[in-house]
């Protein structure tokens, strides 16, 4: 069972840092040579097959019910697989796949403008920095059609045009339109699509549905993943399931941070299981903090909202060029005494820099105490986002026709007229681009646990384009997972075990443990004053900027915190009923495990890389600078036992196709 | 602002509930009504007892996951989720009331959590089309009319929260029927299966214990993504069709 790691005083012998060792690198991805348009189609041909009839025999665990959890259990209940799919919120359709909004990408061409397949994959691999597997990518955007077909096949109502075809946008900074969109609720209506593709499999007899369930444990047997441990959320009990193979789909990591755009309930839990139980965990420092998002209005947040960056096209971003400026009504606020920052550092791209940039800048003018908004602590965490001019230039109907459903959410949450009063908007946690190291194949280094959607780290590289998120998701779920998984369960079904094995109950009897260590201390602190400090100490050195000082800093200060935790913390409530207290505390203990190794990885990798900006590597006039010749590989980090250090395993990232170039936006 | 809360409290699913008055001060404008709650609850916790349970999990509207009947009204004075509610919307020295969805279909679990598998259990139904992964057409081969995906879309906008039970007399279920039936219906990928959808789903419907619809309305001007009534005459038309030219259910 989990207790607490001491507090680092004396760095052991033989550390990098004192804080961990480096251990053999990763050479076999599984992705087939050749050409890289043919390597997909290769490794599907050479998966093993497994014959209809058997199927039925043989069992999966899927966990999660997003886009990459809700389409793996469709589609393999679809094939005729025994599947078993978990989530912890009331029904699948509430996954938080469900709060995307702007759209998907796919390589369809539709609009005539110069778009394939290849382009797909060279822009997202260009817009990861240079960090993520080219073959890998490729199969991205080659299934990218796919999903589109399925999805209107099964009612997803995208936007169409007059003629009844699909109407598609341009997102994220790319040249071509390729992003299919639902108006601002893609997100909802291409889990529904899966939700329902789902729900007909249940209703078919293939898939058991298991809701307000939370996995807590892996069971590991023989080396191989055969189970989980799960608690009924509703009546407290402890279940085992056992399966052939195990897939997690449980989502991102983004609540690390306490406050982020992610849904309260999301958590790290599974995928921290599986690591602990041998699973490597791929660039964990590897985080998306989105630019546009309803600033911080008070202690007593609970989740930042995110406002489509399509907002970033018409409107313009500023703050006060003096700081005793700050607390005036915007308005009042005279031309030349603005600082169009965006505009006035990058010229040529202005408000439409990548994601990572216009981030970060923020965050330096406001560090300036040029912020605006009202103080949290000791500053002011906002900028302008303007609309002044555009609705000079378009109309106030022509602005909410395009923008209408973004606006009046604003104003819901602020209660500020949009239309009247500049927005105030600030960087937020959104996406997490790490998670567990999967190979071509999506299975993790424990052999039949597979890995889906924001869960694995695999294709985003140090940075996520936008409406590239939905895309994977979708791709590993309903035209990746699918295909590989069956090489793995050809070999199966797998010797019988039942709840008797010594795993089952070791794993059990760690899950019983914990949750009575968690009842039992009985301090004085509440689990969300834990995770607020948690989330304090990420955002603050191992958020927008990074550096080796601070991360050490970090990683002393979440030691402690996880010390107090495991002898301070108050739960109340019982064992054996609905407990979100308890539930919290799990995936609050989770994340004081996970923050020191994002921390870790954030201190090892000395160079700036999409979302991961060090301090020390910076270009003269403070922009981020890689090195690949140091850097460009996957860190992939191993458990190092309780009292241990993390082992790393670097997987070299090779580059045949695409050539690596630093990133400029001036 | 200070506020006067009477929440409903009831520890499990077969025990007996009842009102408990909370007072709670300095609540901000600026905060929704579950950080409100979050607030309540660490102040609970610090005194040792035990947290209000209550659901939520986007707390940005969309995932359908949070539903209170406020004061009487299902998610509150406006028209928005339970999450999206924002405490400028009270007065310093209102009295509120906080009880669960009320409705045989959506059995209360424990404080203000219900069961709302009922839901899930109409989508099995009949509420979706079968199309297996992998066998979908070139997803161009099939224009549709601008007028009608966008009916479509408008109803698939339901986010599945119950709030139009709540709110009708009947605890009837079919706004939120009639709006997957609607969805798919206006597709041409919907037309296949449109006859025994409405049929099947309808049958779900009334085995969960809903009510029957009387054309009260109270379900459309509850519901937070505005789903109008009018997709319930989209259902009855749709039914008449099914049973005139395909029978009743098995």
């Amino acid at each position: 069972m989990t207790t607490t790691p001491t507090t680092s005083s004396t760095p052991a012998p033989g550390l990098v840092y004192g804080l961990y060792s480096e251990g053999e690198p990763i050479t076999d991805t599984k992705a087939p040579d050749g050409p890289i348009d043919r390597r997909w189609n290769t490794r599907k041909f050479e998966a093993a097959l497994v014959n209809p009839a058997n199927r039925r025999k043989l069992s999966v665990i899927i966990v999660g019910t997003g886009l990459a959890g809700g389409a793996a259990a469709a589609t393999l209940g679809e094939a005729g697989y025994h599947v078993k799919s978990f989530c912890y919120q009331d029904s699948p359709r509430r996954a938080h796949s469900i709060a995307a909004q702007g759209g998907i990408n796919a390589a369809k061409n539709y609009k005539n403008d110069g778009d394939s397949t290849y382009r797909l994959f060279y822009d997202t691999v260009k817009g990861g920095d240079y960090r993520s597997r080219e073959s890998n990518v490729y199969r991205l955007a080659e299934v990218s059609a796919n999903i589109i077909d399925q999805c209107v096949a099964q009612g997803v109502p995208f936007a169409r045009e007059y003629g009844g075809l699909l109407d598609n946008r341009s997102f994220g900074g790319v040249q071509v339109s390729r992003t299919f969109y639902a108006r601002g609720q893609t997100g909802q209506q291409l889990l529904i699509g899966a939700y329902q593709a789902l729900e007909r499999q249940v209703a078919a007899g293939t898939v058991e549905m298991f809701s307000r369930h939370e996995m807590l444990e892996v069971i590991v047997v023989d080396g191989k993943a055969r189970g989980i441990i799960a608690r009924d959320l509703v009546t407290g009990e402890i279940e085992t399931h056992l399966a052939d193979a195990v897939v997690l789909a449980s989502g991102g990591y983004g609540n690390v941070f306490y406050l982020s755009t992610n849904a309260m309930g999301s958590n790290v839990t599974a995928t921290w299981r599986a690591h602990r139980k041998g699973a490597y965990f791929g660039n964990p420092c590897y985080t998306q903090i989105h630019p546009t998002c309803i600033p911080v209005a008070g202690d007593h947040q609970s989740k930042l909202t995110l406002m489509s960056e399509s907002l970033r096209n018409d409107g313009r971003i500023w703050v006060p060029k003096r700081a005793e400026d700050c607390d005036k009504d915007p308005r009042q606020i005279p031309e030349e005494d603005r600082d169009y920052y965006l505009e006035r550092i990058y010229p040529s791209f202005g408000n439409l820099v990548p994601r990572d940039i216009a981030s970060r800048q923020a965050k330096n003018v406001c560090d300036e105490g040029r912020g605006v908004g009202p103080k949290v602590g000791d500053f002011r965490r906002g900028v302008y986002l303007d609309f002044t001019d555009a609705l000079k230039r378009m109309s106030a109907d022509a602005v909410a026709e395009k923008y209408g459903n973004l606006l009046d959410m604003y104003q819901r949450i602020t209660g500020e007229n949009p239309y009247e009063v500049p927005m105030r908007i600030y960087p937020a946690v959104h996406y997490t681009m790490g998670g567990l190291w999967v190979d071509y194949d999506l299975q993790s280094t424990i052999p039949g646990l597979f890995v889906a959607g924001e869960a694995n780290f695999s294709d985003h590289g140090a940075n996520r384009l936008g409406a590239s998120a939905l895309m994977q998701g979708l791709g590993d779920g309903y035209f990746v997972l699918p295909h590989t998984i069956r090489d793995y369960l050809a070999k199966g079904p797998f010797e019988k075990i039942d709840e008797s094995h010594e795993a089952v109950v070791e794993a059990r009897a760690s899950v019983d443990a914990r949750v009575a260590k968690l009842l039992s201390i009985n301090g004085d602190r509440s689990v969300d004053s834990f995770h607020k400090e948690l989330g304090t100490v990420m955002w603050e050195y191992c958020g927008m900027e990074r550096s080796e000082e601070g991360l050490l800093k970090a990683i002393d200060l979440i030691r402690g915190l996880r010390d107090e935790f495991w002898r301070n913390v108050k739960v109340l409530g019982g064992a054996d009923t609905l407990n979100q207290s308890l539930e919290k505390a799990g995936r609050v203990a989770d994340f004081l495990e996970l923050g020191e190794l994002m921390c870790i990885d954030a201190l090892h990798r000395r160079e700036s890389c999409g979302g991961h900006f060090r301090a020390e590597s910076q270009t003269d006039d403070g922009e981020a600078l890689r090195h690949d010749e140091e850097y460009a590989y996957v860190a992939a980090w191993e458990w190092g036992g309780q009292d241990g250090a993390p082992v790393l395993h670097k997987e070299d990232l090779v580059y045949e196709f695409v050539e690596l170039k630093q990133r400029s936006y001036k | 602002m200070n506020l006067t809360l009477k929440i409903w409290r009831q520890a499990g699913p077969k025990t007996k509930g009842e009102m408990v008055t909370y007072p709670v001060t300095d609540i901000s404008a600026d905060m929704s009504f579950l950080e409100m709650l979050d607030v309540l609850n660490e102040q609970l916790n610090a005194r040792g007892e035990e947290p209000i349970a209550f659901d939520s999990d986007c707390r940005e509207g969309i995932c359908g996951m949070c539903g209170l009947m406020i004061s009487g009204k299902a998610h509150g004075p406006e028209v928005t989720t339970t999450c999206q509610l924002h405490m400028r919307s009270f007065s310093d020295g209102d009295e509120i009331t906080i009880e669960p969805w009320r409705a045989d279909a959506f059995p209360v679990i424990k404080d203000l959590v219900v069961d709302r598998s009922s839901f899930d259990r109409i989508i099995q139904a009949g509420g979706f089309i079968s199309a297996n992964t992998g066998s979908a057409p070139e997803a161009h081969s099939v224009p549709v009319p601008k007028h009608h995906a966008d009916r479509s879309f408008m109803a698939a906008a339901c986010i599945g929260c119950g709030a139009c039970v709540a709110a009708c007399p009947n605890a009837s279920g079919m706004l939120f029927t009639a709006a997957k039936i609607t969805h798919l219906g206006e597709l041409p990928q919907g037309q296949p299966e449109r006859s025994a959808r409405v049929v099947n789903m309808l049958d779900q419907h009334d085995r969960e214990g809903f009510g029957g619809c009387t054309n009260i309305g109270e379900c459309s001007l509850a519901c937070p993504k505005e789903i109008p009534l009018d997709v319930i005459n989209q259902l009855n038309k749709d039914l008449r069709y099914a049973l005139i030219h395909h029978g009743t259910p098995e």
